[in-house]
């Protein structure tokens, strides 16, 4: 009964929530080394906002949009406020966005109650050899495709890129050459939020809205980066390709619990053999 | 917040002085009840309401004069969705708080957590929750309803107007496990297959693969026990790959008011069997969900787990008046009467002695395409007999255990 087109929309849907779910975790945590607990609530906080924005009229791609801002200005406020103050101190900034993640949830559930009405998943579905798919999902697989291609654009391609990963690798010598190297940290810190409230807003209409819908992203998440290492391309989007097959493969053979079991045994085998993750042993021989 | 808990915790205390100067030529002091339910967390958009229901009923009690006399005062904790919580807590309500009867848990897994302390201590919990039935044990009164009370009902009706293949979908833990096993029993008696049967683990939102299943399996109806915040994106997900079958439950809309939530028509053609929602059309009902919304008009919905445990108070207040006396024995021996009985929000509800698991009526209610209810059909005074008839007695012995159809009471 399984076609070809089903399996590779398995894989597609899987490798989609992958690559959104984790591009703002590879950039905070991979890139520039902070492990941020509260990844999950600025996915929640992108999802709310979406979903707000959407309830007052505004067109859904526009209010996704507004929910990735939104989640992105609070980012580099807490990048000014706290996160600065925790560089290079990874397990002070375990406990600390720990709390906020804490702070966000429990202040969301008070302010707003335990649940929020959605606003219903668009474009309506197509039919391929007696199975029905959403369309929708057909666009969050190429939205992943295009989010990883503009990443790379962006870091590669462009002079702010280029800043951005010579800061991050080598902060004294970016300033001596005259980059605002405080900025810097705020801008990347803040992307990576916008991001992760990017993909709160994809995948909002697809999903409950509660306080807690944040934890949800955070296992795939930080598979995915752990398993990629350090660099977004050559490390989380290869990562989350073969966890894709390996998610999908075991799902279709033995149901979801596998598929999460086949997940987490794919991080233990990885991390035992390449600690420093797939970009660490793609690059190791060239360091 | 643990301040803000302070500060509810020293106006309590300052009220409960404040009564006890009051009503000191009666020496008598307070009913003590505790409260342990999610108020944040996965469930807590299920189970928030039951603390409202609690309070109401609390409230209503104390303006009436107490139970007795005594007036009732609640120790209430949020245990967070957390199974490690409810064992906490539940120890200290028993142990520092002391209380008299323990009010707790939403998830089956939070009440296996915490019975054997109630075991330990000897202490008295009602469960006002629907499960997959099965406990038999002295120290529980359950006043949710159980599967003979829901699948018996649901599943003949659902397999008489869509036809006998059934799949199962449900949450990988004892709730669902048992309760896919009822229906599995169920659908054979009557002469149907189950063409799949699924379980997905708690926090799961994710269905993609699931929804391809049931396409391939060609079900005339998915029976889906999907439990908390995460596994309800099921209904969203599944609307969106248009797979348009009818869907039967015990748990949705009844609890998790899933037909609020999301956007028309994603919950179409769900039939739940409950006791209580908020749109059911007797006059009892209606006077329960107005005076509700008086108390409390920022209650996103009133769910049959809030009418139970409503429920649970008033036969708590009249199980001790009878027996004069707060005493577990003596209010076991009340119940052993039979005659334990409430007129209340779900209509007439009696605690059978067998089981100490309460009657029901049963609604079968219908999500139609605009996300309105109706109600097809309903089932008078269902008992709780399974338990009964498989051999469990608290009248006569206390095995503080666990049944299911495939492990029944052991046979004398």
């Amino acid at each position: 009964m399984l076609t070809l087109f089903s399996f590779l929309f398995q894989f597609g849907d899987a490798f989609a929530f992958l690559v959104i779910a984790s591009m703002g975790l590879a950039i905070i945590f991979g890139m520039m080394g902070v492990i941020n607990l509260a990844h999950g609530e600025f996915i929640m906080c992108g999802a709310y906002t979406t979903v707000s924005l959407a309830q007052l009229g505004l067109p859904l791609p526009l209010a996704i949009l507004g929910g990735s801002l939104v989640a992105g200005l609070i980012g580099m406020v807490l990048e000014r406020t706290i996160i600065r103050h925790l560089y290079h101190r990874p397990l002070d900034s375990i406990v600390a966005t720990w709390g906020l993640s804490m702070i966000a949830t429990q202040g969301v559930l008070i302010a707003l109650g335990s649940t929020m009405q959605g606003v219903g998943t668009p474009l309506g579905s197509f039919t391929v050899g007696g199975f029905s798919y959403s369309t929708y999902r057909v666009v969050l697989m190429g939205i992943a495709v295009l989010l990883l291609v503009g990443l790379y654009l962006v870091f590669y391609h462009t002079r702010a890129g280029v800043i951005a990963r010579a800061t991050i690798q080598l902060p004294r010598m970016a300033r001596a050459t005259g980059v605002d190297t405080g900025k810097v940290y705020t801008l990347t810190f803040g992307l990576g939020a916008a991001l992760a409230g990017l993909a709160g807003g994809l995948y909002a209409p697809t999903m409950t809205l509660v306080p807690t819908m944040g934890a949800t992203f955070m296992v795939e998440s930080f598979v995915t980066v752990v398993i990629g290492g350090g660099d977004i391309f050559l490390g989380a989007a290869p990562a989350a390709a073969i966890l894709a097959v390996i998610r999908s493969g075991m799902t279709a053979w033995q149901g979801q619990l596998f598929g999460q079991i086949g997940l987490l045994i794919t991080v233990i085998i990885v991390i035992r053999l390449l600690p420093g993750g797939l970009s660490g042993w793609i690059l190791g021989g060239r360091k | 917040m643990p301040s803000g808990r302070q500060f509810v915790k020293a106006m309590r205390l300052g009220g409960a002085i404040g009564v006890l100067t009051a009503s000191v030529a009666l020496a008598q002091d307070a009913i003590k009840i505790g409260v342990l339910e999610d108020q944040s967390g996965d469930f807590a958009a299920a189970t928030m309401v039951k603390v409202n229901a609690i309070t109401l009923a609390a409230e209503e009690i104390n303006a009436a004069g107490g139970i007795g006399g005594r007036p009732v005062e609640l120790v209430v904790y949020d245990t967070q969705s957390d199974n490690t919580r409810y064992q906490e807590f539940m120890r200290r309500v028993l142990q520092s708080d002391q209380v008299d009867v323990v009010f707790a848990g939403f998830s089956s897994a939070s009440r296996e957590a915490y019975r054997p302390i109630v075991n330990q201590f000897d202490g008295l919990a009602f469960y006002n929750n629907q499960y997959e039935g099965g406990v038999c044990d002295a120290n529980m009164i359950v006043t949710g309803a159980v599967p003979e009370q829901q699948f018996s009902t649901l599943i003949p009706w659902m397999m008489e107007k869509y036809g006998k293949n059934v799949y199962t979908l449900a949450a990988d833990y004892n709730f669902g496990q048992i309760s896919a096993e009822w229906v599995r029993q169920i659908v054979e008696e009557n002469g149907g297959t189950m063409v799949g049967e699924e379980f997905i683990p708690l926090g799961v939102s994710q269905f993609g693969q699931s929804i391809q299943n049931i396409q391939a399996a060609k079900p005339g109806f998915v029976v889906t026990l999907l439990v908390g915040a995460a596994q309800a994106s099921y209904y969203e997900q599944a609307a969106a790959a248009n797979v348009n079958l009818p869907m039967a439950s015990s748990v949705n809309v009844g609890q998790g008011y899933e037909h609020k939530r999301f956007t028309p028509p994603s919950l179409k053609d769900m039939y739940v069997t409950t006791n209580f929602i908020e749109e059911v059309d007797t006059p009892a009902a209606k006077a329960f969900v107005e005076k509700f919304r008086a108390r409390f008009p920022d209650e996103p919905y009133i769910n049959q787990e809030a009418a139970n445990s409503y429920i649970a108070m008033n036969l708590y207040k009249l199980m001790v008046e009878r027996a004069g006396t707060t005493d577990h024995a003596a209010l076991r021996a009340e119940i052993a009467k039979g005659d334990v009985c409430f007129d209340g929000p779900s209509g007439k509800v009696c605690l059978d002695p067998k089981s100490q698991h309460m009657s029901h009526t049963i609604f079968l209610a219908k999500v139609e395409a605009d996300h309105s209810i109706s109600f097809p059909t309903v089932w008078e005074n269902i008992e709780p007999y399974w338990l009964g008839e498989a051999g469990c007695d608290l009248t006569k012995n206390d095995p503080s255990a666990q049944y299911t159809p495939s492990s029944p009471p052991p046979q004398q």
